[in-house]
């Protein structure tokens, strides 16, 4: 006789295979995890050549082009999180796991980011270099970068989730995110700046911890809720 | 008489300012293999989809084990098994792997049981391809392949036997009915011609409901 059962895998388990299973895909199809990396090198090349290849013009804005860009790789790469686990099905049995939702987007986000926000982080020192920054800009960079890019994937998720249903979701995608996301680009941006002028940094560091901690404790719930609303219109 | 797995009490669900049934009562009872019937169009997928919990699209009251489904929300997921029109196959992903990470969320499971299964379904030998490269019908069939590892009471296979050959969709009718004797819960949809033994029928026509055994 079969009997309702109570017992579920754990949380923790369940999100670690969530985890693994979205690195293997995208192992498989490693052309992709190069796009966000490609698109961020050319956006950053291509500023010295269009503006001006002067030392100093490069030693201001740099921080500032190197954030743009690896804000705009990764709202490229937002809507891919989603789209093929809501193509193949593979979502709605996502939803219908008996862990809580919102830890399983948390592991999806993570996944995401490691795919594309760490990659950003680790080439950022190179670009730095290129752009004419000093050692310790382009350390405060970095670690602003590893601040800010989980945040950018936490919100983003939001938005894919959110635009899940429409056939071209990118503009839409873009304008609901890009205005969350220019807060993190202000203080991501003013940290390094403050720096290259031997300013404290620890009140921007703090904040952009704040975002961190904010984003990491209430987005994936928005963006669990945003994926039952998707699906359920689908 | 067991006590019901699922009961709806006059669910109601409207789509694109159509209304696709209204006042539907039934009970879902263990041991039973239940057929939702109705036209394209009539809400058999709908219906389906509002029973596992993916549509909010509906009014009416839901028991789960004659409680509120909305207050027994993981105790419902851990007993509900759901397969959809797609198949939720990654098709980079090998039968295998697919499987594997079908079940994480579910329950401990060696790979050994996965493989006897996957061989079960007709898959042996295919269990290190990727799915993209199988056909319609394999991909169909890594799918259900997960019914023969399931330990969920309650199925609901939504068109299950598309893309899948005679053979398979005889194989797929005795394991619905081995379930049901085993005191499973099934529902499903098929535009097939399929005989299993006892089925009761629920068939959806527009704005006229009948439920009979």
């Amino acid at each position: 006789m079969i009997k309702p059962l109570d017992q579920a895998v754990g949380s923790v388990e369940a999100m670690k295979a969530v985890f693994a299973r979205d690195m293997k895909v995208a192992f498989r199809q490693r052309q992709d995890l190069l796009n966000p990396l490609l698109f961020f090198t050319m956006v950053v090349t291509l500023f010295p050549l269009g503006v001006s290849p002067e030392i100093s013009f490069l030693q201001e804005a740099g921080a500032g082009i190197l954030w743009v860009a690896a804000l705009l790789s990764v709202l490229l790469s937002l809507d891919h999180l989603f789209r093929h686990d809501f193509d193949d099905g593979t979502l709605e049995q996502l939803v219908l796991q008996p862990q809580p939702l919102f830890l399983l987007v948390l592991a999806k986000t993570m996944a995401h980011w490691v795919l594309t926000g760490l990659p950003l982080v680790l080439l950022a020192p190179v670009l730095g270099v290129m752009v004419h920054l000093d050692g310790n800009s382009i350390a405060i960079l970095c670690l602003t970068l590893l601040m800010g890019t989980p945040v950018l994937s936490l919100i983003g998720a939001i938005g894919a989730a959110l635009t899940l249903g429409l056939r071209s979701a990118g503009v839409l995608l873009s304008l609901l995110i890009i205005p969350l996301y220019i807060p993190v680009l202000i203080f991501g941006t003013g940290t390094v700046a403050a720096a290259t002028e031997g300013a404290p940094v620890g009140a921007y560091l703090a904040l952009l911890g704040a975002f961190l901690a904010l984003a990491l404790t209430l987005a994936p719930f928005a963006s669990a809720a945003a994926l039952k609303v998707s699906l359920s219109n689908s | 008489m067991s006590e019901p797995l699922l009961q709806a009490i006059n669910l109601q669900c409207e789509r694109d300012q159509r209304e696709l049934f209204r006042d539907l009562s039934f009970s879902i009872l263990p041991a039973t293999v239940t057929r939702v019937e109705g036209a394209n169009g009539s809400g058999k997928t709908t219906l389906l989809r509002i029973l596992a919990g993916l549509s909010d699209a509906w009014a009416g009251q839901l028991l789960w084990c004659g409680k509120p489904r909305a207050r027994m929300r993981e105790s419902f997921l851990r007993n509900v098994l759901y397969l959809g029109h797609r198949p939720g196959i990654k098709p980079l992903l090998s039968p295998l792997e697919n499987l594997r990470a079908l079940m994480a969320g579910r329950r401990p499971i060696t790979d050994k049981v996965l493989t006897q299964a996957l061989t079960r379904t007709g898959l042996a030998g295919y269990e290190q391809v990727p799915c993209q490269n199988l056909s319609a019908g394999q991909q169909r069939r890594v799918a259900l392949a997960r019914l023969l590892v399931a330990d969920e009471p309650l199925w609901l296979l939504d068109e299950v036997f598309t893309a899948i050959d005679a053979s398979g969709v005889a194989a797929i009718e005795n394991l619905l009915q081995e379930r049901a004797a085993e005191g499973g819960a099934v529902v499903f949809t098929t535009h097939h011609n399929v005989q299993i033994a006892g089925t009761k029928r629920l068939v959806l026509t527009p704005r006229a409901v009948g439920y009979d055994d």
